[in-house]
């Protein structure tokens, strides 16, 4: 896990996989804040849950700005207590358009316009135009030094298969960040994923680092295939 | 005044999503209408964290920490039911593909405008989730919210107070005295709770009512 983390520098800009806690890749998230890299910019469709994972970042003081769609919930209080207090800058995006935005970065696309809050507070600023008698917002994708994510399966190439709704930002941000990390409960050998159902091809994948089985693994392998 | 309960504002939105549908419900009262969808007719659940074809809650102990739904609480998948990730799920909703969703609200306009991710009060910490992407994707916006606020204010405005989600994007409003369209001629009410006069429902409303035929 050290050498997974390894060259996450000050002021990196890191994409987090994970939708609340499913598909959040803990042992990564673990071994980065034993890392010690801080001034963390940190792209997430979340703020932290509970007292773990990237709430344990977050409680250890190093991340500086977040950029997310729905910071708070019921368990939500180590960002809250942040926030309030001034000590964490946060980036607020729709949940489709923050999608969109890392989507774009990873596939090279310069910015988008975007019907979703038009006329918002969270359009403010933001250039508008009209197409086709619709008004859109101009939206910039999100680039990102480092992705950490989430699968069920990778291999030596890199090619991932997720689990159920764990997938969720995992292949997205795997596009968008310039070194991606990989946390995958099984490290199979080349040829055992089917290349059918390989949901994010390994040129997006720099890194593979396997955390052993978890809980969440179903023992029916025909199930895990999926 | 009789009341709709929570149970029967579900149920009569329940009756208006037709056959084959694509469906997404929001978090809170909305997710009761999942209770109530008939089981001889075929529709589509979608959850916004990747999921079409969303099940009901698996009994105790069957839980599965990476089956979730958009409330984060545990789901299940039904037969033929699929996963994606978050750009092909917003991308059905921006994309015109989903033909309803079911929203709570603070307040909705007589213009159709939605207020409901943020109350824009100074110590309120702002979080929109997939609101705004729904409010302005889905081709139909349905609205479920109590009439009044708990102060007995008519969250049925002429203009919201509140910070907008979306603009023109509510089409049918369900609460716990009417049934009411947003049209281009204005808020037309297609029904009222048992025992209440067009007359009475239009004094505890903010904004102009058109009576039902």
């Amino acid at each position: 896990m050290e050498q997974a983390v390894e060259g996450i520098h000050d002021g990196a800009t890191i994409m987090i996989g994970g939708f609340g806690n499913a598909g959040m890749p803990s042992a990564l998230i673990d071994a980065l804040i034993a890392q010690g890299a801080r001034e963390l910019t940190i792209v997430n469709n979340n703020a932290g849950n509970g007292e773990t994972g990237l709430a344990a970042l977050l409680k250890a003081g190093r991340v500086k700005k977040i950029i997310c769609s729905f910071p708070r919930q019921t368990d939500s209080q180590v960002f809250d207590a942040l926030y309030r207090a001034g000590k964490i800058e946060l980036e607020l995006t729709p949940q489709g358009n923050l999608a969109e935005r890392i989507r774009a970065a990873g596939a090279g696309i310069g910015g988008f316009f975007s019907p979703t809050g038009y006329g918002t507070m969270l359009a403010e600023g933001k250039e508008t135009r009209l197409i086709d008698g619709r008004h859109y917002v101009l939206e910039s994708p999100i680039h990102a030094d480092f992705a950490l994510i989430k699968a069920l399966r990778g291999d030596r190439w890199g090619n991932l298969v997720y689990r159920k709704t764990a997938r969720n930002f995992g292949p997205i941000m795997a596009m968008a960040a310039k070194c991606t990390i990989a946390q995958v409960s099984e490290v199979v050998a080349l040829g055992e994923l089917d290349p059918e159902v390989i949901v994010t091809p390994g040129i997006f994948v720099q890194r593979v680092v396997q955390t052993g089985v978890q809980t969440s693994i179903p023992s029916n392998p025909q199930e895990a295939a999926q | 005044m009789s009341r709709y309960t929570r149970e029967q504002m579900a149920a009569r939105v329940a009756r208006d999503i037709p056959e084959g549908a694509y469906v997404n419900l929001g978090i809170g009262l909305p997710t009761k209408v999942a209770n109530y969808l008939p089981a001889d007719k075929e529709i589509f659940l979608q959850s916004e964290n990747g999921l079409l074809g969303m099940g009901p809650a698996p009994a105790p102990g069957e839980e599965d920490e990476d089956l979730i739904n958009a409330g984060k609480q545990p789901v299940t998948l039904l037969t033929g039911g699929a996963y994606f990730h978050h750009a092909d799920s917003f991308a059905m909703m921006r994309g015109g593909h989903l033909d309803i969703c079911v929203l709570g609200a603070f307040q909705v306009s007589a213009g159709g405008d939605l207020a409901n991710w943020h109350t824009g009060a100074p110590d309120a910490i702002p979080a929109v989730g997939g609101a705004m992407d729904l409010a302005s994707g889905a081709k139909q916006v349905f609205v479920m919210m109590e009439h009044q606020t708990k102060n007995g204010e008519s969250k049925i405005v002429d203009q919201c107070a509140y910070p907008l989600t979306g603009i023109g994007c509510v089409n049918r409003i369900y609460t716990d005295l009417a049934v009411i369209d947003v049209t281009p001629q204005g808020l037309q009410v297609l029904e009222i709770v048992e025992g209440l006069s067009f007359e009475e429902l239009q004094k505890l409303t903010g904004a102009t009512l058109r009576p039902a035929a």
